[in-house]
């Protein structure tokens, strides 16, 4: 079900509204074991939307390379499934057309027609299958999304910032799905957050990025045991030193300053 | 002090009231029987109302109340034109009976009915005055504004003519317009979809598009075949150019995400078409025929009164040289009806293909 993902030194430069070069991705490196729960954050600015949309092939890079089970990304795939941050559904389309949609765009409609059921419940949307996205909460329009990519059974899944628009709640009670789905459908999971205790939560890796130009400052191990208590004395100690890795980052002179 | 009294009062009436309602189980409103005989009692009493001031009042001013035969079913009934004026009253109270009885176990429509009652009413005294003052006293200026008999006169005398000159109308109405919902649609996907079209035709349709259709007639005139196709052509441009640009504006506003969510899941160029963008373009389609619609209303009648063999337009043109208004009004009355039902049925669809959007829109 799930793969290696290989990212080796991907450049990505964009050009602003004002013409300037903005190093989006600089020199970035990284390699996603299969199965994993790996988690990107950082400040705006620090690329990691850049790197998911690589990933997810919706953008190419100027120099470097990323694989899949050792397949050139060149192109988006279904499998390599991605949840935005709000608002992909599609308004036209009910929720379980919605996340039919894979399947009748890869034809393989008619003979899967039952596992829509299968992952309305897994999800745990019974009920409103024949709903409006506008008649739905933001979380549950997440998680219509997610079982959107899921039913094509994708070999990772691509999250930015799915819980970015959710108040608290509804993200604590997703953060648990998303853990659930993870296990039940052991998949390679990308999460991109600004949400430190999301991703201390959630991964077995976090990636930390930081801005101008884009690029990986550091890779930590979150060997806490499963399942992992929000208030527990490790968990805290870790997110102390997350924070204190970004003040420190924030502290080093800025290039612009040098004359 | 007042308030806390007014206060106290309300509660306790609401206690009173409490009793009579345990009775017949339902509050006094639409929902209840009683209410709901009385505004059916109502809507039909401003036309039972109609036929009173038509038979009690006295006729003052002369005139001609032509008998005419007709045969239908097997019956030959003899009916003058009064006859046949309070005939139509007592459908349009049947009618409304009819509405009334078949509203009776749907909440909303019985809410709808009673909302209706007072305009209904109003209804019906409009007519009676406009018996008094058109044909009973005729106060009003004739020939232009006759009483309702007159106008009903019309059916009677000329109601084969009048019939074969409405389907005229329809035909060349569903022809042109059907035509000019497809081109409109599809140009309209295409400048939207392909920045080349849209660089080399959008402006184009932009400049011709704000030309009343009917402007062209010379040339449809004398270089269509047919007359008959000269009025489709007119049509197809005015609805064509009005489609076109909303379609177009709905596909070029997708939302970029919706798109890539499409693509990710799978979907070739073709479905991001038709099961993205179309999809997406749709509130803007119903916009588009929507305007296209009441503009193709006026380019017909224009088209029939400027060079059509037949048509409620032509027939209008025709019965004013002969200072037949009372045909005229009668032309028009049909148009109202014509018109009013096109525009219901394109309005059905619209709900129908627009259901997601329900509770989205205001409405």
């Amino acid at each position: 079900m799930s793969s290696t993902i290989g990212i080796s030194n991907v450049n990505r430069v964009y050009t602003d509204t004002d013409g300037n070069q903005v190093n989006a991705l600089n020199d970035v490196s990284l390699d996603i074991r299969p199965g994993e729960f790996i988690s990107i954050i950082g400040p705006s600015g620090c690329g990691k939307t850049t790197l998911l949309r690589l990933i997810a092939g919706l953008d190419k890079p100027q120099s470097g390379t990323l694989t899949i089970d050792d397949t050139r990304i060149t192109d988006v795939s279904p499998e390599r499934g991605y949840v935005f941050q709000q608002g992909s559904l599609f308004p036209w389309l009910t929720v379980e057309n919605n996340i039919a949609y894979g399947l009748k765009a890869r034809r393989v409609f008619k003979q899967n027609r039952d596992k829509i059921g299968k992952y309305i419940s897994m999800v745990g949307l019974n009920g409103f299958e024949k709903s409006y996205p506008h008649q739905i909460s933001g979380g549950m329009a997440q998680r219509v999304a997610i079982a959107r990519a899921l039913i094509n059974e994708p070999k990772a899944l691509l999250l930015d910032e799915p819980m970015g628009a959710l108040d608290s709640f509804t993200r604590a009670d997703l953060q648990d799905k998303l853990l659930e789905l993870w296990k039940e459908n052991g998949i390679t999971m990308i999460l991109v957050t600004h949400d430190i205790d999301e991703a201390i939560y959630l991964s077995d890796r976090i990636v930390i990025m930081t801005p101008r130009p884009g690029k990986i400052s550091r890779v930590i191990d979150v060997d806490l045991p499963r399942p992992r208590h929000r208030g527990g004395g490790e968990f805290l100690a870790m997110r102390r030193s997350i924070l204190q890795f970004f003040e420190l980052a924030q502290a080093e002179p800025q290039p612009e300053y040098v004359i | 002090m007042n308030g806390q009294i007014a206060l106290k009062g309300g509660l306790q009436n609401a206690a009173a009231n409490e009793k009579p309602a345990e009775k017949t189980g339902v509050k006094w409103g639409y929902k209840h029987n009683g209410y709901y005989a009385l505004k059916t009692l109502f809507t039909v009493a401003g036309f039972i109302a109609a036929i009173i001031v038509n038979i009690v009042f006295p006729q003052k001013a002369e005139v001609e109340f032509k008998t005419y035969i007709i045969s239908a079913f097997g019956l030959q009934l003899s009916l003058d034109i009064n006859d046949a004026y309070i005939f139509v009253l007592f459908a349009l109270i049947l009618v409304f009976l009819g509405i009334g009885l078949a509203s009776l176990n749907d909440k909303d429509k019985r809410k709808k009915y009673c909302r209706s009652a007072a305009f209904r009413f109003a209804l019906g005294i409009a007519l009676a005055v406009w018996d008094i003052g058109g044909t009973k006293l005729q106060i009003f200026p004739q020939p232009f504004f006759p009483g309702p008999a007159q106008v009903i006169e019309t059916y009677l005398a000329d109601g084969a003519y009048v019939v074969q000159n409405t389907l005229y109308s329809l035909r060349l109405y569903a022809c042109g317009f059907s035509c000019g919902v497809l081109l409109g649609v599809g140009t309209g996907i295409l400048i939207g979809w392909f920045p080349k079209v849209n660089y080399w035709v959008f402006p184009v349709l932009k400049i011709s598009g704000v030309v009343p259709a009917v402007a062209w007639m010379p040339f449809a005139l004398t270089l269509l075949p047919t007359s008959f196709t000269a009025a489709v052509f007119l049509i197809v441009i005015c609805a064509w150019f009005q489609i076109a640009f909303l379609t177009a504006q709905g596909i070029q506003s997708t939302p970029k995400q919706n798109y890539e969510a499409a693509r990710i899941l799978g979907s070739s160029q073709l479905d991001l078409i038709f099961h993205v963008a179309i999809p997406h373009a749709m509130p803007d389609i119903f916009t588009g025929i929507g305007s296209a619609n009441a503009m193709a209303f006026t380019t017909l009648v224009m088209s029939e009164m400027l060079g059509q063999p037949g048509g409620l337009g032509y027939y209008i043109n025709q019965s004013k040289v002969w200072s037949a208004y009372y045909k005229v009004l009668a032309a028009i009355v049909i148009m109202a009806v014509l018109f009013s039902l096109i525009n219901y049925f394109i309005g059905l669809i619209r709900r129908r293909t627009l259901r997601w959007q329900e509770g989205v829109l205001k409405k």
